[in-house]
């Protein structure tokens, strides 16, 4: 588990609007990388093309190489599906499946294609998977009642859960606690910094604290200017990008002298 | 009257304005309406079918009293209304989702289009089409039917040489439903959350598969009640199944033969210009029983509906 991607000059275009210019750079396994920046620098878009999610726009298209170890997502042949399977993600809003139990929901990703589980390994990985989401202790007795009826700390750990049921290389957050309160969120940024063990994890944030306090790498992304693509200006070390940043621009939106 | 400032302490009231007070009356009295047409038409159903509930047996139409006169109208009725429902409700649902899903956008709109414009089409013409197009097309289909799979009872034969045959009432009735399921179905797939659809694709589901998690399971009390409108439109319609169906009097589920239980309210349409006296009472009470099992079918989808209301979509 837990792989390396290599992003190098990666476009991105919706039709023949190109939202994102250039972006190269190296996610390291067993880390948590941020990614912050202004509203609509493209950064949730990014993410986005690295599990291929974005397609789901019509019209919008990459051009550029994104490699995870030896594969390329964006091969000939490769199936978004199964890139999706190996790079999971969580949203900004919690969306665990309504029509379903908390057991359901984590076990939504098993039950998919050719997985088929015994009933005793199926109650396993739903459990180990909880436990890895910090929620077994809160949901352990009422794993058959509907996950809406969570709190939305409770509900984004069960979409976490879900998430690394089936067992990805990377793990996406899409400004994962930007609806929750300081607690749910302390409880996300915990459970972060215990995944990053095993997994690869990239973090969109606008929370710069957030980024500082759980990220070893940080990426800023900004606009280029109005009505132009967004672009990555620095990615480097956490502590060096809210110490010692290269870039004027990255210095001046983390002392909070940026519009 | 005193002033507010002399006044004993009150309930603090807003001030009703003219336009809230008119538009609470009209719709207020709009409700009431439908109560009280609703009563009215249960109270003609009543009072009319009386008679008919108290004659001796021999004064019903066929002299063997009025359960056995409406039996074969009511089986007739259930198993045209909920065979064109089984295939109806399945059609739909591929349609809409194709439509919502699958198709190009160009298609899809040209398609929804043309499922709405076969709501439009008066039942008189299905009628026109079932009898005259669809029965004879089906008669050398029916023989094969009743000599190859005979051992299923609704093929069992022997086929009717006119082909107008239970089998026939129900694709029509199946077609004059599709359109209205189809389109509350669809509609119901378009407003599945952006969120359920990207959550079941972020865990690597293929569209089938995203379909299955999201789509059908938050479009599902739509599709509750929506087949039971199309169950509704199926129970009630008259004209496509007096005219499409040579009706006898027997209970069967013999599909294809030309012993064919009559409908309700088809029934009703074919002997009320000719019925007299307690005649008249009697299909007036068999009309009841429709209004009931209308009634009845409603509350058993609300209730259907209503099982598992902690998972819907809704919440």
């Amino acid at each position: 588990m837990a792989k390396r991607i290599e992003v190098k000059d990666l476009d991105i275009y919706y039709d023949k609007f190109l939202a994102v210019q250039g972006v190269s750079m190296t996610i390291q396994p067993r880390s948590v990388t941020a990614l912050i920046g202004p509203s609509g620098c493209g950064k949730s878009t990014f993410l986005r093309t690295l599990n291929r999610m974005h397609e789901l726009v019509p019209n919008a298209r990459v051009e550029g190489s994104v490699v995870m170890d030896d594969d390329d997502l964006y091969g000939p042949n490769v199936d978004p599906v199964n890139v999706r399977r190996q790079i999971g993600m969580v949203f900004q809003r919690a969306n665990p499946f309504p029509t379903m139990s908390i057991y359901d929901n984590v076990a939504a990703g098993l039950k998919l294609n050719n997985k088929r589980l015994k009933k005793s390994d199926m109650d396993d990985l739903v459990e180990r998977s909880l436990k890895s989401a910090n929620l077994w202790e809160e949901v352990k007795d009422r794993l058959h009642k509907p996950g809406s009826g969570l709190s939305g700390g409770q509900q984004q750990r069960l979409c976490i859960a879900r998430a690394i049921a089936v067992q990805p290389e990377v793990l996406l957050m899409d400004e994962p606690c930007s609806a929750l309160d300081p607690i749910s969120t302390q409880a996300i940024e915990d459970l972060m910094l215990e995944l990053k063990t095993n997994y690869t994890i990239v973090i969109v944030t606008h929370n710069m604290q957030q980024a500082a306090r759980v990220s070893d790498t940080t990426g800023f992304f900004n606009l280029q200017g109005v009505g132009k693509p967004g672009e990555l200006v620095e990615i480097d070390e956490t502590t060096k990008i809210f110490s010692t940043p290269a870039q004027k621009a990255t210095e001046d939106y983390i002392s909070g002298r940026f519009g | 009257m005193a002033s507010s400032t002399e006044a004993p302490p009150r309930r603090n009231r807003t001030p009703r304005r003219p336009g809230d007070r008119i538009f609470a009356g009209v719709s207020t009295g709009s409700g009431v309406l439908i109560l009280v047409a609703l009563a009215g038409v249960a109270v003609f159903l009543v009072t009319e079918a009386w008679p008919a509930l108290t004659a001796p047996a021999e004064d019903i139409p066929g002299g063997e009293g009025l359960v056995v006169y409406i039996w074969p109208l009511l089986f007739g009725t259930l198993i045209s209304a909920v065979l064109a429902l089984v295939i109806a409700v399945p059609l739909a649902v591929a349609i809409a989702l194709f439509i919502t899903y699958y198709a190009p956008r160009s298609i899809a709109k040209a398609l929804g289009y043309i499922i709405d414009l076969l709501a439009a089409v008066p039942s008189i013409i299905f009628g026109l089409w079932g009898m005259n197009v669809l029965a004879p097309v089906t008669v050398d289909p029916a023989s094969w039917l009743s000599e190859h799979v005979g051992w299923i009872p609704f093929f069992a034969g022997p086929a009717s040489s006119t082909g107008r045959t239970m089998l026939v009432a129900i694709i029509v009735l199946a077609v004059m439903v599709l359109p209205i399921i189809t389109a509350v179905v669809r509609e119901a797939f378009t407003q599945t959350p952006q969120l359920h659809q990207e959550a079941a694709l972020a865990i690597g589901a293929t569209r089938w598969e995203m379909i299955r998690m999201a789509a059908l399971p938050f479009g599902r009390s739509s599709i509750i009640g929506a087949s039971m409108l199309g169950l509704g439109r199926a129970l009630g319609e008259t004209m496509a199944v007096a005219m499409v169906l040579s009706a006898s009097a027997g209970v069967t589920f013999d599909l294809i033969s030309s012993e064919n239980p009559p409908t309700i309210a088809a029934n009703i349409a074919l002997q009320f210009p000719e019925a007299t006296g307690v005649g008249m009472n009697t299909l007036i009470a068999s009309g009841l029983v429709l209004f009931a099992i209308t009634l009845a079918v409603n509350m058993i989808a609300r209730a259907v509906i209503n099982r598992r209301k902690d998972f819907d979509g809704a919440n």
